[in-house]
């Protein structure tokens, strides 16, 4: 199962950020997680929302352009060195991992964001590793 | 010390008919060597007898920059390539670059006006003159390295690019003059200050050029390095550099004007202006015989003088530059144009046809920004397409303008999208005295 991912890319300007941030708040889009991956020119922030259809709307009428991505998200299992392993096997079926950072839904669970380079496939290896993904709608139902 | 004195302090009438008989040959031999001249003279109902002196040269038509282009590579040359001993090009408005010829003949005036250009800056055969223009397809630095060695310096051929080996034979050589932009000249004293060699050089005259510079960078080059400064002006369509240069008076650059005429052009009517009026500049070619050109419309601005020197030079000046008259920039002397920018983006699919050109100056050297917008279909969530999209827009436009620009990608639609005409150029230099 699939997530969907809103991304923004933001010029390093001064208060852009909060900018962006503020729009998602006035639309009552509730971010579940964000990364910001930054270079010295230009930021991608990567959030989890919600509802990023939502988001991406109202942040079109707010005059920022943004991306809808599929990316997986991962409920980690409870035994030690299982993200590890679990990442070993995407890594022998020849996927890349883009990017990956962690989402706290649950106070009992640890989640990660993960994109690879063939979600289909990541999402293939997940199911057939029994591993738990969340879906948009449950993210929406958060 | 005046190179030529019979030239360049000739009466006005012993000049006038000079050029007066110089302008009658010169139309008769383009006229049968030049089948564009031929045609434009003919579409305006000119043959070779009516041009009987200088006066009548207002009855000639116009050449500009993109007659150079439509006529690409070779088409306005007046003599076949084997007589063609040189080629020197420069950017054109679009992708085409400029291209000029010379014969072995042009050679040698060229590198007479640069001897008389240095001459006047006081260079003498017992000066080592270090040439810190790039050598190249640009005309600067084989068109100093020609006239200086015609005085008989020293001439060390530096080109550009390696400041710290220039600053150590500057010392090591005893160089006692340069021959480079002005800009890059400042970056030098700066770099001779932080290796605390200043006390160290024997540096007396610097030939600047290739760029506009102002009264106050003139002063600054002069007291920081304790030496005295010229302008030197050309441009390779009409030559090269040595086109003319300022005296120890620095009232005016003196025009070379037995080799080349110059009118100052009123912008709209295109008629000549009064001596001391402002207008565009153009140049008639009288002694070229690889790519002679009439009326050639340089788009800068500047006005004339043609009363005698204090230095005791009678040849024309002209002012200072007061600017531009189309969009043309020149950044480390490379002249650029904001439509070749245009034409590379066209190349790239990943951005919009919008840009923005930021040109600054940090430590003496320009700099060029272009920011680019990211298309909306191109959009990424990784970090590392955009570093790479970054990386490819910076080889387009360096394969396209020969000059390292810093690439900045930009937010869709952020960039100003304006009803008339776009502004696509922020120039934070201060190049013009107004
Ligand atoms: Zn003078």
């Amino acid at each position: 199962m699939f997530a969907k991912q809103l991304t923004v890319f933001i010029e390093n300007r001064t208060g852009r950020l909060s900018e962006v941030l503020g729009v998602l708040k006035d639309h009552n889009i509730n971010i579940l997680s964000l990364s910001l991956a930054d270079t010295t020119e230009f930021g991608l922030l990567r959030l989890i929302v919600n509802n990023a259809a939502q988001g991406k709307e109202a942040l079109t009428e707010n005059g920022f352009s943004s991306l809808l991505s599929d990316v997986s998200i991962i409920q980690i299992p409870h035994k030690s060195g299982s993200l590890r392993e679990l990442l070993k096997v995407i890594d022998e079926n020849g996927v890349n991992i883009e990017y990956m950072y962690g989402l706290s839904i649950e106070s009992d669970s640890a989640y990660v964001v993960l994109k690879a380079s063939d979600v289909e496939k990541v999402d293939k290896i997940l199911t057939e590793n029994g591993v738990r993904t969340i879906s948009c709608e449950e993210l929406a139902n958060l | 010390m005046i190179w030529n004195e019979t030239k360049e302090c000739m009466s006005r009438d012993q000049m006038t008919a000079l050029q007066s008989a110089r302008l009658v040959k010169l139309v008769d031999y383009m006229y049968h060597n030049v089948e564009f001249y031929r045609k434009k003279m003919q579409s305006v109902g000119i043959m070779p007898g009516d041009v009987k002196s200088i006066e009548d040269i207002v009855n000639l038509p116009f050449t500009t920059k993109d007659d150079l282009r439509d006529n690409y590579p070779f088409g306005l040359f007046a003599v076949p390539n084997s007589q063609i001993v040189r080629i020197h090009a420069s950017s054109g408005t679009t992708g085409k670059a400029t291209v000029v010829g010379y014969t072995r003949k042009d050679l040698d005036i060229w590198a007479e006006c640069v001897a008389r250009c240095m001459t006047m800056a006081g260079v003498t055969k017992d000066d080592v003159i270090q040439i810190a223009y790039g050598y190249g397809l640009f005309t600067g630095g084989l068109g100093a390295h020609d006239g200086a060695q015609k005085i008989g310096a020293t001439v060390v051929p530096m080109s550009t690019g390696n400041s710290k080996k220039l600053t150590t034979m500057m010392v090591d050589f005893g160089a006692t003059a340069i021959a480079c932009t002005p800009s890059y000249l400042l970056h030098i004293s700066e770099v001779l200050a932080e290796e605390g060699l200043l006390d160290q050089i024997k540096l007396k005259y610097a030939i600047c050029g290739a760029e506009p510079w102002t009264e106050k960078m003139h002063k600054e080059i002069e007291s920081r390095l304790n030496i005295k400064a010229f302008d030197i002006y050309g441009l390779s369509e009409v030559m090269g550099p040595g086109v003319a240069c300022d005296c120890e008076y620095h009232r005016g650059l003196h025009v070379c004007e037995d080799h080349f005429y110059p009118e100052v052009l009123n912008s709209a009517t295109l008629s000549p202006v009064a001596d001391g009026e402002t207008g565009e500049l153009a140049f008639t070619t009288l002694t070229k015989e690889g790519i002679p050109l009439i009326r050639y419309r340089t788009k800068d601005l500047t006005s004339l003088d043609r009363t005698p020197c204090e230095c005791g030079r009678t040849s024309a000046r002209i002012s200072r530059f007061k600017g531009r008259v189309d969009d043309m920039l020149i950044i480390r002397g490379v002249n650029v144009f904001p439509s070749q920018i245009e034409a590379a983006l066209v190349e790239v699919d990943e951005v919009t046809p919008h840009y923005m050109m930021i040109v600054d100056r940090v430590n003496n050297l320009d700099t060029l920004e272009v920011q680019v917008e990211l298309d909306q279909k191109y959009y990424t969530d990784e970090v590392r397409k955009i570093e790479a999209l970054t990386k490819k827009i910076a080889h387009v436009i360096q394969q396209a303008l020969g000059l390292s620009a810093k690439v900045k990608i930009v937010e869709p639609q952020s960039l100003v999208r304006s009803q008339g005409k776009a502004v696509h150029v922020i120039d934070n230099r201060k190049l013009y005295e107004n």
